[in-house]
């Protein structure tokens, strides 16, 4: 006769090995030991044990090497009350090959009632769940990106063209604080292209003018307002507090200063310039980390500047107005990539835009072995090399 | 002799009467070059210092690798290569 449904499990416990929450407790956060939580999405998002893996018991069979992989090593799997993880310790034991499993007895609900700690993870509230919704549904970006969207702090040097849509969208996407480096106040011949202003604040400061627009699309953001010049003496501090720079400024002494800050404090860049119908785009990430080599940095690709003659960001330009824009979501995209941590950055290319031809092309940028700066012991970058070269200003003063 | 496409940047088409791509000749990136400002003159000075040397501000990539990690302005080309030039580029405002 086939056994009840209870009966069963009860049979199943009698063939696998449990273990009281008291001798789990005591292998928490042992290295040699992987909790691994059975339960239901929903379940787990109420709260799990510190440290443990969530592989739902739909998922086991598919899953299980990917989060434990050494079949001998000592596996503890919990659910609720004890029966979804016993089943899952026969799977492992009697199919898959696992040497050493165990089932929590009581699961989730003892543990609790014993008064042992849990991790209750992030959440959103019912409107940020609302609000990020289309991001949840993808699974590159899910609660968990977003969440670490929210958590993010990004730098933006310059509230003007490319500062505009990159303070428009990663708003729009969650990043929680939204630094803005600007000294400049909102004119006229700005709204052309720098949408994240408009004709109510002219005569106002960008920075002040850009956090107004971003809290109204997004009052979650936290707007924190640099309204300074990027300078050699305070760029430490500053970039210290941020998790991405996102570059966008007009002006080769302040590019090599980013660059310069950026790679001794091993913060990612991301970096765009425009002109006329062209936009050039990369990402400059000299960290080092398991999982990430360390790439080139702006000097790599342009150990000097050119001089003012050559340099036409001296003075004023035309632009097409919808190609900062362009420039600068591919920048935003590319910030949102490096925060959440998928697709393939743009470390190590250099995109080229060009709108006229409506082309895009990528040149390698190689890291240079001797690269005045990222070839470099960071602690051996004095203050005082921060984007120092040659008389720059003074040529593009005599330029006029 | 190979036949390479120069593709010269916004900044600096004034020089090559606002053509984008410019047809070029050459066995090595550096004659090309030559050729290149045979035709368009006012180039050279953008792109080369007075001893003939690629200015360290422009780059020139050879189907999307830097000459520079290459054999400089000596690396070889062959029949419709690409070469672009590109000089840096700071505007953003």
């Amino acid at each position: 006769m086939t056994p009840s449904g209870a009966e069963f499990v009860r049979q199943i416990k009698g063939q696998i090995a449990e273990v009281d929450p008291a001798q789990v407790h005591d292998v928490l956060w042992d290295e040699n030991v992987v909790l691994v939580d059975v339960r239901e999405s929903d379940e787990v998002a109420a709260g799990k044990l510190p440290g443990a893996v969530h592989v739902p018991r739909g998922f086991l069979e598919s899953r299980i090497d990917g989060a434990v992989g050494d079949r001998d090593k000592r596996v503890v799997l919990y659910c609720a009350s004890g029966n979804r993880s016993a089943l899952a310790a026969r799977t492992l034991t009697e199919d898959l090959g696992y040497a050493n499993v165990e089932s929590m007895t009581g699961g989730y609900t003892l543990w609790k009632d014993r008064g042992y700690e849990v991790d209750v993870p992030r959440t959103l509230s019912a409107e940020q769940r609302e609000r990020y919704s289309r991001h949840i549904l993808i699974n590159e970006v899910g609660l968990e990106g977003q969440i670490k969207l929210i958590d993010s702090k990004v730098l933006l040097i310059g509230a003007g063209a490319l500062g505009s849509p990159n303070a428009l969208y990663l708003a729009a996407a969650g990043v929680g604080t939204i630094g803005i480096v600007d000294d400049d106040v909102v004119d006229l011949s700005n709204l052309q292209r720098q949408v994240v202003h408009g004709t109510s604040t002219i005569d106002t400061p960008k920075v002040e003018s850009a956090a107004k627009r971003i809290n109204d699309l997004n009052p979650d953001v936290k707007v924190v307002q640099h309204q300074q010049r990027l300078d050699a003496d305070t760029v430490l501090e500053l970039f210290k507090g941020y998790d991405v720079i996102v570059d966008g400024t007009d002006n080769f002494p302040t590019r090599y200063l980013i660059n310069d800050a950026a790679v001794r404090l091993d913060k990612p860049v991301v970096s765009a310039a425009i002109l006329g119908f062209e936009a050039q785009l990369s990402v400059f990430d000299t960290r080092s980390h398991e999982g990430h080599e360390s790439g080139p940095c702006y000097r790599c690709l342009f150990p000097v500047p050119p001089p003012a003659e050559l340099a036409p960001s001296c003075g004023a330009n035309g632009v097409l107005g919808v190609l900062p824009g362009t420039a600068g979501l591919l920048q935003a995209t590319e910030v949102i990539k490096l925060i959440i941590g998928v697709g393939d950055s743009l470390q190590g290319r250099l995109l080229m835009y060009d709108a006229l031809a409506a082309e895009f092309n990528e040149v390698k940028v190689r890291k240079d072995p001797e690269c005045p700066v990222c070839s470099r012991d960071r602690a051996s970058i004095s203050d005082d090399e921060l984007g120092v070269f040659p008389d720059y200003e003074a040529f593009c003063a005599a330029a006029g | 002799m190979a036949e390479v496409t120069f593709k010269i940047p916004t900044q600096l088409r004034a020089a090559t009467g606002g053509e984008g791509t410019v047809k070029a000749e050459g066995t090595t990136v550096g004659t090309a070059l030559e050729h290149l400002f045979g035709n368009h003159p006012e180039l050279r000075s953008s792109l080369t210092d007075s001893e003939g040397d690629l200015r360290r501000f422009v780059n020139v990539y050879l189907d999307g690798e830097d000459i520079r990690f290459g054999d400089g302005l000596g690396t070889a080309v062959a029949d419709r290569q690409e070469l672009q030039i590109l000089p840096a580029v700071a505007g953003g405002r």
